[in-house]
């Protein structure tokens, strides 16, 4: 417990000014959307999808501005804070309600903006039909509020802030169909597993409150160098245990896809491009603290190498479209969070991959929205079939998206995620075979299930043509609206664009480098970076190659085929993840609270009115202590007193 | 002792709820004209406490200890004096109470009246019952304290007892006997300082606080111990912790909500309340070594009553239990000795008055559409009150203690205050925020979210060509289910805007708070545990 401590020389960060003295209209824009729209209740039933969509592009606007001011300064001054007023002040502790423009902060704001306006957009036609669409831009727009805090926020209770901000709009979105008991279900585990995650932040915040008696991002980052060893793994891996949770990653991973339930547009905003990854984020925030503790990020690349095994095993098993791209999101982002596990030979890199999975999932999720739009909302894939010659621009952009997620070449995935690669296979010795041959295994597996996924909804038979929707409707597949198919052709375009663009000339790794440190090269290591691209190749093509064996070249059932073999019947039921939180919390647990109820009426309660009782002599007076018999009352609260004196005069002497 | 200017201040806040409770009583003809009677009174208390907050001066909080004192002799042979006064701990309780009771009166304006009792009755006795809070605070005086600590009972052993629900005799009774006996054990260390006083004063025995506090230091610890344990039992049951809380989920299902929401939100804080202005500062000794027992017992509070909570069917049990819980919190910063756990335990205070008061009156506004207070009896009724659905969630996220809601600055002040000194038990404590969501969100999605459920509830969402008659009992039903109406957002709606204003600008409150919790600490005797930096 330190009193006293050397005031190492923070650095003095400059205040923003010009277009970043606006950077508080980032959040308020969308938050005043979503205060109007929640408000206004009916009366903006009629307008309030148009509100949500300028709110957010009003923000975008304000984040490109700040953006194009930043980049016309020299990098070292592209750092810069404002203080907006004191948030939570106590003593020595006062915590800023303030903002950190870098270039870190300024990505994710583009990224949450520009792919959150599309996907507003998108949404005007997705939820046209939807009685509740204006609580549905309502909760959008709060999502973008709360995203927009937790990466701007100039400390770390400010993150949390935004943290739990998102939990929220998460939790509100994926019940956003209340009737379905499902849905209920699934949001409120997505919120109870990210408060499992929330406790390991809270406790990082609290630790680095005892040892360097601030929440300040630029004093805790001054001075992480002044903590012992042991201080700081305890914050990272309680750090990483909040990223975790928000992440879907291992051992939290299996609420992301439960969240499954809420509508397409949100799984594409906040499930796939941006909330989910905000624990690649707060590594990436945090690195002056994961730089000082090589465990540190052993444990970060160990979750992210469990993570993109277990989501590439699970999602070759799924017959939902969107389970599957749920399981292909927990496996890309634990690329990510191998990556910047790595340190400063993968930061960048992660943030790199989390910017190009932005673009192509949230354009798989958006092209899965459109064809469950013309499949009278199903997502069995076993229903569909032959969908590419109904819906050419929805396959076309989905196809795009799907070969820059497997890794095409020359597509965007092909740069980012074999760069994760590279770099994890030229670690040295027993980890670089580890991590880099984990990751080109699912680089494969990732091959197989993203084109057995294309063939079974865009080619072969059509297999709805004799089906019925549960409501009892017929399919008339169509293609959707313009309104849905533009933001499907802007994120089409990243995705075959952004890869080669950020990478060309170490352009994205640049920008980061006054956040994130100067990106370094690992030499050499276990395998060579040839050797890693070409087997990355080699195994993707062999992965697309079974596919097309086993799913492209004979019949699709339309029943699922049972029983199968172990393994898949184990993909099947999510690994087992389920069925073990189950049987180690959820029943536990249950039985735990109504045994509790039990003893706390008839235990606590009857103990004293029993003492009571048996004190006053005769067993009969029990019955009478329902009425409010005075004595005993009396007995039982000299009981208790008794009791509590006892066990004050135990702790007193006998502690001593 | 200097009288300032202000000084009737105090009086009049304390006067005007006394004397107003006698003239609403007798109104026992004319319902309305007493409702509206003891709602102007409220109003005007409103004002009179916002005129003594803006009269408390923060600047010179530093040098008097107290301020806008009345000091009058009172019984001279045992030298008990009529003394009041405020620090801010006090004076955001005073606010507490001022917003609390008109906002209690409008929620319970369209309540039945049990048979045989007036509506003047009731509105009589809550402004009794905010007289009694208000000297229980206001009193610097320690006899005058436990005066009011006694007093307070009765009009709210009436409130639970006439107006309650089937079981209230025996809740109010348990509630009754419970405090009482407590108050006895605490009446025995009142007369103890006296004594111990007397033995040390030339003018003889003193129940002055500050002249109590000053002698604090030199009474030995074993003295210490059993006069801190007087106080302390007194405060335990009244907080309540664990294992003193059974009275409190009786008592909280029985009461009638208005009376529900000053018991909870109100009456309880005056145990916390307790421990910082009693316990602490003339006990400073016996408080550091006892500190485990009271920090063990908290963190028991906030893990067993939260996993009572979730186990609960009936609601207003329900958010009885999850005060318990809260109460750990509380007792947990009070006990942790630091500035920032201490300033969070009292925004703790002030907040959970706020939104458990919140949660009642929703909760008893769903009662009152679906006539049961069982959570099975509901399901999806988000679908038809959405407003109602809405504020129940607002009610219940600053219950978990979300950022943004005033709860999370509370739950957060007293955590990284506590963990630097108790990391053990600030890790257990936090590990309760997971069961917290447990228990709201649980409730909420049986009761809000799925598929419809009940006979109220279904009678309401039965459109026409259904098996629903409306001759029938539930086709009578389907008129009552409905949203909420213009009477009930103005009761909330004021409830609403605090929530979120103390969530992102709690600083004017905290502001008030800091400088008499750091006079807090300085009377315990122990250094703020981190230092922060210097910028």
């Amino acid at each position: 417990m330190s009193t006293e401590l050397i005031a190492a020389a923070a650095p003095q960060i400059p205040t923003a000014t010009g277009a970043g003295g606006l950077a508080w209209l980032l959040f308020v824009l969308p938050g005043l959307g979503a205060l109007i729209l929640f408000l206004a209740g009916r009366r903006a039933n009629a307008w309030g999808h148009l509100l949500g969509c300028l709110t957010v592009l009003g923000a975008f606007a304000v984040g490109l501005a700040i953006f194009l001011q930043t980049l016309g300064l020299p990098a070292d001054q592209r750092t810069s804070e404002l203080h907006l007023y004191s948030w939570i002040p106590a003593g020595a502790l006062n915590v800023d309600f303030g903002l950190r423009i870098d270039p870190l902060s300024l990505t994710f704001v583009l990224l949450i903006t520009g792919v959150g306006s599309l996907i507003h957009i998108y949404s005007i036609g997705y939820m046209s039909h939807d009685p509740g669409r204006r609580r549905f831009f309502a909760q959008l727009n709060l999502f973008v509020t709360a995203m927009l805090l937790l990466v701007l926020g100039n400390n770390f209770v400010m993150l949390y802030l935004g943290w739990e901000g998102v939990g929220l709009a998460s939790y509100l979105l994926i019940g956003f169909y209340q009737d379905r008991p499902s849905a209920a279900t699934a949001a409120k585990k997505a919120f109870l597993m990210n408060r499992v995650g929330d406790v390991g932040l809270a406790l990082a915040i609290f630790v680095l409150w005892t040892n360097l008696g601030t929440v300040q991002y630029s004093e805790v980052f001054a001075r992480v160098g002044q903590l012992n060893p042991g201080v700081v793994l305890a914050v990272a891996v309680l750090l990483l245990l909040g990223a975790c949770g928000k992440s879907g990653q291992f051992p939290l991973q299996s609420w992301l896809p439960d969240a499954m339930e809420g509508p397409t547009p949100v799984s594409a905003l906040i499930h796939a491009a941006t909330m989910v990854t905000a624990g690649i984020y707060l590594v990436a925030r945090c690195n002056p603290i994961y730089n000082v503790t090589a465990d540190g990020r052993l444990v970060v690349t160990l979750v992210g190498v469990i993570t993109l095994l277990i989501g590439a095993i699970i999602g070759c098993a799924y017959d939902d479209i969107k389970k599957v791209l749920a399981y292909s999101t927990v496996s890309q982002i634990g690329y990510m969070m191998l990556a910047v596990g790595l340190g400063p030979a993968g930061y960048a890199l992660g943030i790199f991959h989390l910017l190009t999975h932005g673009f192509f999932k949230a354009g798989l999720f958006l092209g899965a929205g459109s064809v469950m739009h013309a499949m009278n909302d199903t997502v069995d894939m076993r229903h569909y079939g032959g969908l590419a010659r109904y819906m050419p621009v929805t396959f076309v952009t989905f196809g795009l998206g799907y070969l820059a997620l497997i890794g095409f070449p020359f597509l965007s995935g092909y740069y980012s995620k074999d760069a994760i690669i590279e770099a994890a296979a030229s670690q040295p010795g027993w980890r670089g075979l580890v991590m880099g041959g984990a990751a080109m295994l699912a680089a494969g597996l990732t091959a197989f299930y993203m084109t057995r996924l294309v063939l079974m909804t865009f080619f072969g038979e059509k297999r709805w043509k004799e089906l019925r929707s549960p409501d009892g409707q017929e399919y008339h597949p169509h293609e959707s609206p313009a309104v849905m198919t533009a933001p499907m052709i802007v994120l089409a375009v990243g995705s075959v664009g952004a890869g080669y663009w950020l990478q060309y000339d170490q352009r994205l790794a640049t920008w980061l480098a006054p956040t994130l440190g100067e990106l370094q090269e690992g030499a050499h290591g276990a395998i060579s970076h040839s050797t890693a691209a070409v087997g990355t190749l080699v195994l993707s093509a062999l992965g697309a190659a079974v596919a097309y064996l086993l799913v492209g070249r004979r019949p699709t059932p339309v029943q699922r085929p049972e029983p199968v073999s172990f393994p898949v019947r184990a993909a099947r039921r999510d690994l087992y993840a389920n069925a073990i939180n189950e049987a180690l919390i959820a029943r536990p647990g249950t039985w735990l609270s109504r045994a509790l109820v039990y003893f706390d009426n008839k235990g606590v309660d009857g103990l004293v009115n029993g003492t009571a009782a048996f004190l006053g002599g005769s067993s009969g007076r029990v019955r009478r202590m329902q009425t409010g018999f005075v004595r005993s009352y009396a007995m039982t609260m000299l009981g208790g007193g008794v009791l509590i004196i006892a066990a004050l005069l135990f702790v007193r002497f006998g502690t001593q | 002792m200097t009288t300032d200017s202000h000084s009737i201040l105090l009086l009049i806040l304390l006067l005007v709820p006394f004397l107003g409770a006698f003239v609403v009583a007798p109104m026992r003809t004319s319902p309305g004209t007493a409702k509206a009677v003891a709602l102007g009174i409220a109003l005007l208390e409103l004002v009179l406490t916002a005129v003594t907050w803006f009269s408390y001066s923060v600047g010179a909080a530093a040098t008097q200890r107290f301020q806008l004192v009345f000091d009058v002799p009172w019984i001279p042979a045992f030298g008990t004096r009529i003394t009041l006064g405020v620090d801010g701990i006090a004076l955001v309780m005073l606010a507490l109470i001022a917003v609390l009771v008109p906002i209690v009166m409008g929620s319970s304006w369209a309540d039945k009246i049990p048979e045989g009792r007036t509506a003047s009755g009731f509105y009589a006795l809550l402004l009794g019952t905010q007289a009694t809070l208000v000297g229980v605070f206001a009193a610097t005086d320690v006899f005058l304290f436990y005066v009011f600590f006694e007093a307070m009972l009765i009009p709210m052993y009436f409130l639970v007892g006439r107006f309650g629900g089937p079981k209230r005799q025996y809740a109010a009774v348990k509630f009754f006997l419970y405090s009482l006996l407590g108050g006895l054990v605490m009446l025995g260390s009142v007369i103890g300082l006296f004594v111990v006083s007397g033995n040390r004063l030339p003018a003889g025995g003193t129940f002055s606080w500050e002249a109590l506090q000053r002698l604090s230091a030199s009474v030995p610890e074993s003295v210490q111990i059993w006069l801190f344990l007087g106080f302390f039992v007194a405060f335990a049951i009244k907080a309540p912790l664990v294992p003193f809380h059974t009275w409190l989920p009786d008592a909280g299902a029985e009461a009638p909500i208005g009376a529900g929401v000053l018991l909870v939100g109100v009456l309880d804080k005056v145990a916390t309340f307790g421990f910082l202005r009693y316990c602490l500062p003339l006990f400073p000794a016996a408080s550091k070594t006892l500190a485990p027992l009271v920090l063990v017992l908290s963190v028991i509070g906030i893990i067993y009553a939260a996993l009572l909570a979730v186990g609960q069917n009936d609601m207003k049990r329900f958010v009885s239990y999850t005060s318990i819980a809260h109460f750990g919190f509380i007792s947990l910063g009070i006990f942790a000795f630091s500035t920032q756990a201490f300033a969070g335990s009292v925004l703790y205070m002030v907040n959970h008055g706020i939104t458990t008061g919140m949660l009642f009156i929703v909760v008893g506004m769903l009662i009152a559409r679906g006539n049961s207070r069982l959570i099975s009896d509901y399901g999806g009724v988000s679908a038809i009150t959405p407003a109602l659905a809405g504020a129940f969630l607002i009610a219940g996220l600053a219950s978990l203690a979300l950022p943004g809601t005033n709860s999370f600055v509370s739950e957060f002040l007293v955590l990284i205050g506590s963990f630097p000194r108790e990391p053990v038990y600030t890790i257990i404590a936090t590990v309760g925020i997971i069961f917290a969501a447990l228990y709201v969100l649980w409730v909420y999605q049986r009761v809000f979210q799925g598929p419809a459920r009940g006979d109220a509830v279904l009678a309401s969402v039965a459109g026409p060509g259904t098996m629903t008659d409306p001759n029938t009992a539930e086709g009578a039903a389907k008129s009552t289910f409905t949203d909420l109406t213009a009477r009930e957002i103005g009761v909330l709606a004021p409830l609403v805007v605090l929530v979120l204003l103390l969530g992102f600008f709690p600083g004017p409150v905290l502001d008030v708070i800091n400088p008499s919790v750091t006079a807090t600490l300085h009377e315990v005797g122990l250094p703020d545990p981190v230092g922060g930096v210097t910028r």
